[in-house]
């Protein structure tokens, strides 16, 4: 049963910004296909009174109150940045780059 | 991008061809101290990058953690919109490329919102009286606030062209929630001003629950505005989304000329796209942003680094008793008590004069005086400093104190406007502009007498007149006379004292 096809693979690439050459969509194809199918596997031995999880620990209700408290200094940050102008982050223009 | 300006079809033919549908997407930003998922403050107006932290950054390692306010002020604004609470959700992460998140993600609620299936009642004034709306809702969800772009390089600051951006993250991670409503049918023509009175409702009730002070001139709340048509009794059109309509009257205008531009779409053998669009207050018009005809895939999924939200039913309960009065009972109850108009009502709240008044009175002033003292000078203040009413110096208390020495003859009505101008002005309370500007009425009859002397001596004619009877022109004495005094007499005994010396009576 193969439950990834070529064409997600494509889709999740460009979704991903990653361009996969045909060799690597193949490759990754597969292997992604081996994943769900194990993933399938347990699906199959779960019972109905098991339910779905989407997180390993069972915690409810984990809240901060709500306190200011001192964060980042802006020079570290700015020194931690790739680009930095006007006590800002300086990025790539956004649009037209697709 | 604006190179063609669309057709638009007259408005009244408009609406009586085509069925508008709308629905309206809002995002408030609550009033919380800290962020949503971590400790930075939320200021509006601080530095460039100094509210932030390795949790709204997106520092690798980072964990967040739920702020318990931000829950605990959707639940009450749920409730206030008469949602179900959900027992159990759980935060999700949709993921996108674009700089405004520095996660890559943000972190929203996608098919488990923490409040679902309530409404608002809104109510219109129409020709045939006012009419009730009732606008159902959706669902109500939890997310954070984006950072800040701005574009710099090509034309004009604007994305398009711009050869590179500048980021801000302070505001990136503020909790926000949004309020989504279902699509609305059945308001016809009046699909503009429901859309408006539907917004203006949510900010009342959102004031007054005090989860968001809502300034939307700081864009602390933000809509977007669906527009639908259909001929009547056919399936509803394809929609438009006009994005980030910031101010009441936008929402009426954005509405308003959608259904104007897809109209002529529609009858001159068009087709409505379904996509995004961008408001201009300029120009109350939108143009075309990118197309949705390819569904956007966000790849949600269960947010891994926080836990479910589960309120109990003791604290939601908790939370329904507690809510304030609403804000359409609240109004029909001052209006009863203050026995005024719908028209004098609806001013009130137009101009957000509502609370402070209603805490003038309770401080003790008449009603009367409380709305002439707030719709009059201190509305024209705010107004002339760009602030509200709330923000101004002058508190409820220096009216009482204004009121009671008018009452007790130590201050005339001109005085009160001095003295709450210096109060406004920031001088000082009530007392303290009274003494340093030296505001005191002259009461004392030599005083005025002297100075109703030098007005007769300086208008012989007009004292003839009245000493003949004709105590109509008196007037023109005690206006003298005020001016004599800069307005600290009492005009009323200035009156008195002036016929007394002419030995007529009124």
């Amino acid at each position: 049963m193969s439950a990834i096809t070529r064409a997600d693979v494509e889709h999740l690439g460009r979704l991903a910004r990653l361009n996969l050459t045909p060799e690597e969509i193949d490759n990754f194809a597969g292997q992604l296909d081996v994943i769900l199918t194990s993933v399938a596997r347990i699906s199959e031995v779960a019972a109905d009174d098991i339910p779905p999880t989407s997180h390993p620990i069972p915690v409810e209700n984990v809240y901060r109150e709500d306190v200011v408290r001192p964060g980042l200094l802006r020079a570290d940050v700015a020194a931690g940045a790739p680009a930095w102008e006007d006590d800002r982050f300086r990025v790539p223009r956004i649009l037209g780059e697709a | 991008m604006s190179a063609h300006a669309d057709e638009l079809m007259d408005y009244d033919q408009a609406v009586s061809l085509f069925e508008p549908v709308i629905g309206l997407e809002t995002h408030v930003e609550l009033g919380t101290n800290s962020k949503m998922f971590c400790s930075c403050p939320t200021e509006f107006g601080a530095e460039a990058n100094t509210q932030i932290c390795p949790v709204c950054v997106g520092l690798p390692g980072s964990m967040p953690v739920v702020n318990a306010v931000a829950v605990e002020s959707t639940i009450r604004m749920g409730l206030a919109l008469n949602c179900d609470i959900a027992s159990w959700c759980r935060f999700a992460r949709k993921n996108y490329f674009y700089p405004d998140m520095p996660k890559d993600y943000q972190i929203s609620q996608y098919d488990e919102p923490l409040c679902t299936d309530g409404y608002l009642d809104v109510i219109v004034p129409t020709d045939d009286g006012p009419q009730v709306f009732r606008i159902e809702i959706e669902r109500v969800h939890m997310e954070e606030d984006t950072g800040k772009l701005t574009h710099s390089g090509g034309d004009t600051g604007r994305i398009h062209g711009a050869d590179y951006s500048l980021v801000d993250y302070n505001r990136a991670g503020i909790p926000l929630i949004e309020i989504v409503t279902k699509p609305i049918p059945g308001t016809g023509a009046l699909a503009p001003v429901v859309a408006r009175a539907y917004v203006a409702e949510l900010r009342n009730l959102m004031r007054s629950l005090g989860v968001s002070d809502v300034r939307m001139e700081e864009g602390s709340l933000r809509c977007d505005v669906n527009v639908s048509l259909a001929k009547p009794g056919e399936p509803w059109g394809t929609r438009s989304e006009t994005k980030n309509v910031n101010s009441l009257r936008s929402v009426e205008r954005a509405v308003h000329s959608e259904i104007e531009r897809q109209s002529a779409l529609l009858t001159s053998g068009g087709r409505v796209v379904q996509e995004t669009r961008h408001f201009h207050e300029d120009t109350g018009r939108s143009t075309s942003g990118r197309s949705k005809e390819q569904a956007e895939d966000y790849r949600y999924f269960p947010e891994p680094d926080l836990v479910p939200v589960a309120p109990s039913l003791e604290w939601i309960e908790q939370l329904r008793a507690s809510l304030p009065e609403a804000p359409a009972a609240k109004r029909a109850r001052l209006q009863e008590s203050w026995g005024i108009t719908d028209f004098e009502m609806q001013t009130l709240v137009n101009t957000d004069a509502l609370d402070v008044i209603e805490e003038t009175v309770a401080a003790g002033v008449e009603q009367s005086a409380a709305r002439k003292w707030w719709m009059g000078e201190f509305a024209r203040s705010a107004k002339e400093q760009g602030i509200e009413l709330s923000q101004l110096r002058v508190r409820p208390a220096d009216i009482v104190r204004v009121e009671t020495l008018i009452r007790e003859g130590a201050l005339t009505d001109k005085m009160a406007r001095q003295v709450f101008e210096g109060v406004l002005a920031g001088e000082g309370d009530v007392d303290s502009v009274i003494a340093q500007r030296g505001l005191v009425v002259v009461s004392d009859d030599a005083s005025l007498l002297a100075a109703i002397d030098e007005a007769l001596a300086a208008q012989p004619d007009v004292a003839e007149k009245i000493a003949s009877g004709k105590v109509q022109a008196a007037g023109a004495i005690v206006g003298a006379v005020m001016k004599a005094t800069q307005g600290q007499a009492d005009a009323a005994k200035v009156r008195a004292l002036l016929l007394e010396k002419l030995g007529v009576s009124e």
